[in-house]
């Protein structure tokens, strides 16, 4: 039962707090790219820091094994690339892959057209995907973390990462009190 | 110009973020794995593609990575998470007077311009998931919170990109 009810409830919080951010709306997010909105970077920096320390502190109290949670393996041009072109899209559609179902849950034909298009690029993209398959496995790292790549203890990144999103949150503040 | 607005204000874009990221500490610590989108689409479009041709879709590499369980499409966790997404988000407008049947976008582009630029930009982030292997969920916030050097790649790439773009698409949003 939980292998069904578990991922439909984490499903159900998921998409309560990115309507509850507004994240459903194109226009808001987009608003980011021309630094009129900085809800994007807000909320991304805040959950990421807020799940990190979170996992940070339960391991190092011993209440849950690091080992026990995927880590996306590392593909360096691949994954640069990747982003590259998905954030091309980001700006087209004003919209990711999971607030694109927001927006379309939501009653927003333009979350339903950016649905549409994702399913067509991957679908495509995954047919094509023989003729460049050297790319797509190129430069593989495995399970490479800022830390190791780092050569820096684990507490001090994360440390680092938190002082980063303290000076972003500034930042975002700042720019958005511009007259 | 702020994006137009139906219903109640948003909630504060902090409380959000540190609500979203106890979900994803949730699915860290009960299912020990983060939080996904392009996932759920990748896992649609193999079962599509092993019920027209089990042979193509087993001898790609792509498709048969999610294919390797052999359950049927809908048990799929990251498309019943989707599916998750979509109740909670329709929940969530319809208490705060949000619903509504409308094409958000920018005050100067036409309706039919906009789904044009919607699927275009779709299609792109697809492409580009699939080599990223996964998109702002599963990379940016759940790789990311996991400091994986490939999702912090991703997302440095992705927004660099996107602001790169942003002045040429002015007409669109602004």
């Amino acid at each position: 039962m939980t292998t069904i009810a578990l991922p439909l409830l984490i499903g159900v919080a998921f998409g309560w707090t990115l309507e509850r951010a507004g994240l459903g709306s194109a226009p808001k997010l987009a608003g980011q790219f021309y630094l009129r909105d900085l809800t994007v970077f807000k909320v991304m920096f805040s959950a990421i820091v807020t799940a990190m320390l979170g996992v940070f502190w339960l391991s190092r109290l011993g209440a849950i094994d690091l080992s026990s949670i995927a880590i996306p393996e590392t593909y360096v041009a691949p994954q640069l690339v990747g982003g590259l072109v998905f954030g091309a899209g980001f700006i087209l559609a004003g919209l990711c892959p999971g607030t694109s179902c927001v927006s379309a849950a939501t009653g927003r034909g333009d979350g339903l057209a950016t649905m549409a298009g994702m399913f067509g690029g991957v679908l495509l993209t995954g047919l094509a995907l023989p003729s460049v398959s050297s790319f797509y496995s190129a430069t593989a790292r495995g399970t490479m973390t800022l830390p190791d790549a780092l050569h820096v203890p684990y507490g001090v990144v994360v440390f680092a990462m938190v002082l980063i999103a303290l000076a972003g949150f500034g930042a975002a503040e700042r720019l958005e009190r511009r007259p | 110009m702020s994006a137009p607005r139906v219903g109640q204000p948003f909630s504060s874009p902090y409380a959000a973020g540190v609500a979203l990221g106890l979900v994803l500490l949730a699915a860290f610590v009960f299912a020990g794995r983060g939080l996904g989108a392009s996932g759920a689409f990748a896992r649609t479009a193999s079962g599509l593609v092993a019920a027209a041709s089990p042979s193509v879709a087993a001898d790609n590499q792509y498709f048969s990575r999610y294919l390797a369980d052999d359950a049927p499409v809908w048990r799929d966790w990251l498309v019943l998470e989707i599916a998750g997404v979509a109740i909670g988000a329709w929940v969530s407008a319809r208490l705060a007077g949000r619903l509504r049947l409308a094409i958000d976008r920018g005050p100067r582009i036409a309706p039919a311009r906009r789904l044009m630029l919607a699927a275009i930009g779709g299609g792109a982030m697809g492409a580009g998931a699939v080599f990223a292997r996964g998109c702002t969920s599963g990379q940016a916030l759940s790789g990311g919170a996991m400091l994986s050097v490939g999702s912090w790649l991703f997302t440095i790439g992705a927004f660099a990109s996107a602001y790169l773009l942003a002045p040429m698409l002015r007409r669109a949003w602004r």
